[in-house]
């Protein structure tokens, strides 16, 4: 890999990765059923081309969009980063896709716009896990304004040098690396200027576990799960004797985000 | 007597075996042990329901010789629990074991269920000839808390899971069965009964 210039190291992590195999076989996409090998197995049925996504709310352009055409006057950008799961483990994945607040500028979002709501498609057709309600659907997240323009946040489309994997949210997907994984939501085909907090589907099911912001912390304990540490699933060695590493505030992305937060407090808005 | 308890023992490490044989050839996925953890619980609470079934089967059947595998059987679910016990402390936990303590207090589902591999623990420990001599009635009192053990290490996975309590629903309900079938109208209802004999006919 070409040397990473400092500075870099925040899109570009120089840590172990997780390998392929891995990180397209232990996914979260309840969509697909709830096991964790369950996406792998029944995410064939997503068709991914056509795909559209609708832009609405609070922007002077709105209306629904081609996905090339979303796409197309941006520069794809490779990113390295590293992903913490709420439930303890964390990987280093290579993605690549275009930073969220270039896209979502030339909507011309107005003044109206403090947060962005997105959707994921909800098809019982092509996602057999609709059949069985573990959460409502569709599946719902979002962000505010600033945290979806911050250059860290990304729209993926491809990841290891290759398109995204369907068990990965293919076509478009959400990365917002300093948060739990679960923000960073899969196949979106709805984004909205909203002015007020939107909606989230795991705050929804379990309010007093996720919170809105849901940033990677340390210091605040899921009730399930210690955040202190967690489990690295990266390398291609066994896993079975690796030991836990600590978790890091923002995931390891303080210097670049917390200024986001700055005067909030965290354990109230965890 | 020796070798069907011989076949028993070794059926019931063909999943530790199984088990093994996965580490060893990376079969185990992205997140080895968090497969391990959960593999070990479930075959822990299964023991558990087997043992808690050799009662009801025997009533039904009347075949009394069931009851001389009961032993064993808790006895699986012990060793079932402690490896998966053991494995949360020393493999997932590993270098940052004071996380337990914590994890007892504050985390209702690793409550119950340290709760319950203790209960185990006391069965497992009186469980000798020795121990039921010397506890007397005492003994079946102490060996009776397996019912509540069962309810905790229901709980423990229906709390662990996220969203989808389907799986730990269908072990809530074999346990919830197992229990019913205890209750004493329902025990005389299914006991089966030694077949009168025949009355002698008489006269001609």
């Amino acid at each position: 890999a070409a040397p990473v210039a400092p500075g870099e190291e925040a899109f570009r992590t120089t840590e172990e990765q997780t390998r392929y195999e891995d990180a397209t076989a232990y996914n979260n996409f309840y969509e697909f059923g709830t096991g964790k090998d369950d996406p792998a197995k029944y995410a064939h049925r997503l068709r991914t081309s056509p795909w559209n996504v609708e832009i609405a709310g609070h922007a002077e352009t709105t209306g629904v969009v081609a996905l090339e055409d979303l796409l197309k006057p941006l520069a794809v950008q490779e990113r390295i980063y590293r992903l913490r799961c709420v439930e303890g483990w964390s990987m280093v994945i290579p993605w690549s896709g275009v930073p969220l607040g270039e896209l979502l500028a030339r909507f011309k979002p107005t003044a109206q716009a403090k947060y962005v709501a997105f959707t994921t498609l909800a098809d019982p057709e092509q996602m057999p896990g609709l059949r069985y309600r573990s959460i409502r659907w569709p599946y719902v997240e979002g962000l505010r304004i600033d945290e979806a323009m911050h250059p860290l946040t990304l729209l993926a489309t491809g990841m290891y040098g290759r398109e995204l994997a369907k068990q990965n949210g293919a076509p478009l997907r959400l990365i917002v690396p300093w948060k739990y994984g679960f923000k960073s939501i899969k196949s979106i085909v709805k984004i909205e200027f909203v002015e007020n907090m939107p909606p989230t589907s795991w705050n929804e099911l379990q309010p007093s576990e996720y919170g809105f912001f849901s940033n990677v912390n340390p210091d605040v304990d899921h009730p399930r799960w210690s955040q202190k540490t967690e489990r690295r699933l990266a390398g291609s060695g066994s896993r079975v004797f690796a030991d836990r590493i600590p978790t890091r505030p923002f995931n390891g992305y303080a210097e670049q985000v917390a200024s986001l937060y700055a005067g909030m407090d965290l354990r109230k808005w965890f | 007597m020796i070798a069907v308890k011989t076949v028993l023992h070794v059926l019931a490490l063909l999943p530790f075996a199984w088990l093994v044989a996965d580490i060893y050839l990376d079969r185990l996925g992205a997140d080895p042990i968090a497969e391990l953890t959960h593999a070990t619980g479930l075959w822990a609470l299964r023991f558990l329901l087997l043992a808690l079934t050799v009662t009801p089967l025997r009533r039904v059947t009347g075949w009394n010789v069931l009851a001389r595998f009961r032993r064993l059987i808790g006895l699986y679910a012990f060793f079932y629990a402690s490896v998966h016990l053991s494995i949360y402390l020393v493999l997932d936990l590993g270098g940052y074991w004071s996380q337990i303590l914590e994890d007892i207090v504050k985390r209702p589902y690793i409550t119950v269920g340290f709760a319950a591999w203790c209960g185990l623990l006391a069965l497992a420990l009186t469980s000798t000839r020795g121990m039921m001599r010397r506890l007397g009635r005492r003994w079946t009192q102490l060996h009776r808390i397996v019912y509540g053990i069962g309810v905790l290490a229901v709980l423990h996975f229906w709390w662990l899971v996220k969203s989808d309590v389907r799986e730990p629903a269908v072990y809530a309900a074999l346990l919830a069965l197992l229990l019913v079938l205890r209750l004493p109208p329902v025990a005389r209802r299914i006991q089966r009964r030694p077949r009168a004999p025949a009355p002698v006919q008489r006269g001609a």
